[in-house]
């Protein structure tokens, strides 16, 4: 059991740097969002590697940054599945892995309209020392990072998440409300959550040369993020919430780099959670592996 | 141990993915042919209002410039052929792809890009050699090694 945890540490820790070396295969267009999820899904057959990490500050304890790794597969065009493993670095204290979690958005319309749903169901299985923050769900607080690891990790989780997407590109700006229901199967109430982002590249026109710093590689934005409650206790009381402005670099060479210092905006919240991610877009992953077990164009 | 195994051989199997260079198609299945005679089917669909519509960048060669680079980066890897059709018809499929035929939709290109593609996709009125577009994949539709049209 140490091994496994020890090998999974290691490929956590390991991903980046192959991520940084692998040869270049396809063009990324990514959205600059941490927590907001826009209507667009990864290209049919591509897998994206993404790693990206929460550093957070924690009152009354010690920072942490939590750390991720996703993979991001374009099953058809109206289909995206995506699986994460999730560790975190608390400091003065020890570094775990978390847990994993398996997502899925379906885009139910064939064609673009002025608002465009997305469904959205996910499963995770985490230990209570996760520290991600990829959602505040419910009444999550800052004082419930208090807990040492040692103790935080005996809690294990087993949670579905439903999100409805609604999203919209209006002259290049992208406006995006999530909401979402997420329930503990172990008899919690479903908790509730939102999220709204918006986004527009720096310039909308592509340039006619190539250059890795022009101003369409670049899409900023900002998120905001929080708490509504539970069932029993719908509301903004006890809750935390998040400003965020996002930047995202898409490079032509495939890379897509984010950053995003998010700011808590209430007592409940950590003062900063800083964000950052680092991506890869990897096309033909679903026809090489079909090939690999004797499928035919 | 399944799931520690199952934790290693996820990014395992990714990095020998990665390593390796895709190949060019040999010879395209009926299945592909008919995806893609589906695909380009869609252009008929597009509506009348939309199929008027004009390109803001018509004679600009700056334009068929950065559409040339726009189609590079996200459409030569599927499509190493191309339709013709009224300018207005391919902003409106870029705009709504062809979602049930594996084609994404491309309104995350604002829309001064996607009319830089359907210029530099109307400049291609003469045949160009296929090396001159990498065939990486097809993505349902047929990476044919035939010329541009």
């Amino acid at each position: 059991m140490v091994f496994c945890q020890s090998s999974t540490l290691l490929v956590l820790l390991l991903l980046p740097l192959w991520i940084l070396l692998a040869p270049a295969l396809a063009h990324a267009q990514e959205s600059p969002y941490f927590v907001a999820y826009d209507h667009y899904l990864e290209e049919p057959g591509s897998l994206e590697i993404e790693y990206f990490s929460t550093v957070g500050t924690q009152r009354a304890g010690n920072n942490f940054h939590a750390f991720s790794t996703e993979f991001e597969y374009g099953a058809a065009a109206w289909w995206t599945t995506e699986f994460y493993l999730e560790g975190q670095t608390t400091f003065h204290d020890s570094t775990v892995f978390t847990g994993w979690r398996w997502e899925n958005r379906l885009r139910p319309l064939k064609r673009e309209h002025f608002i465009n749903p997305i469904l959205y169901l996910e499963y995770e299985n985490k230990s209570g020392a996760d520290k991600i923050l990829k959602e505040v769900e419910g009444h999550d607080v800052e004082s419930d990072f208090l807990s040492p690891n040692a103790a935080a990790r005996k809690e294990h989780d087993h949670e579905i998440e439903l999100k409805l997407i609604l999203s919209s590109t209006v002259k290049g700006w992208n406006f995006t409300e999530n909401t979402i229901a997420a329930k503990n199967l172990s008899n919690n109430p479903w908790e509730f959550v939102y999220v709204l982002g918006a986004s527009r590249p720096l310039s909308l026109k592509a340039s006619a040369s190539r250059c890795n710093f022009c101003r369409e590689h670049f899409i900023a934005g900002v998120e905001m993020y929080g708490g509504l409650g539970d069932r029993h206790n719908f509301g903004l009381h006890d809750t935390s919430h998040y400003l965020a402005p996002v930047i995202a670099w898409n490079l032509p060479s495939d890379w897509t780099l984010r950053f995003s210092p998010g700011f808590g905006l209430n007592d409940d919240s950590h003062r900063l959670l800083f964000r950052w991610g680092v991506s890869r877009e990897f096309s033909g992953f679903g026809e090489m592996v079909s090939r690999l077990f004797g499928g035919r164009r | 141990m399944k799931h520690c195994l199952a934790t290693l051989a996820a990014p395992l199997l990714a990095f020998g993915t990665s390593s390796a260079r895709l190949q060019s198609s040999d010879s395209p299945s009926s299945k592909s042919v008919n995806n893609r005679t589906a695909l380009y089917g869609e252009l008929a669909n597009a509506p009348g209002k939309a199929r008027e519509r004009r390109n803001p960048f018509e004679n600009d060669p700056e334009a068929v410039a950065a559409g040339r680079n726009l189609f590079e980066q996200h459409c030569a890897q599927c499509h190493a052929e191309v339709q013709e059709a009224p300018p207005g018809a391919i902003f409106w499929i870029l705009t709504n792809g062809v979602v049930r035929r594996g084609m994404p939709v491309w309104s995350k290109l604002p829309e001064p890009q996607r009319w830089q593609l359907v210029s530099y996709i109307k400049s291609l009125s003469v045949p160009v050699a296929n090396e001159s577009l990498p065939l990486q994949r097809e993505c349902g539709v047929t990476a044919q090694s035939s010329l541009l049209r």
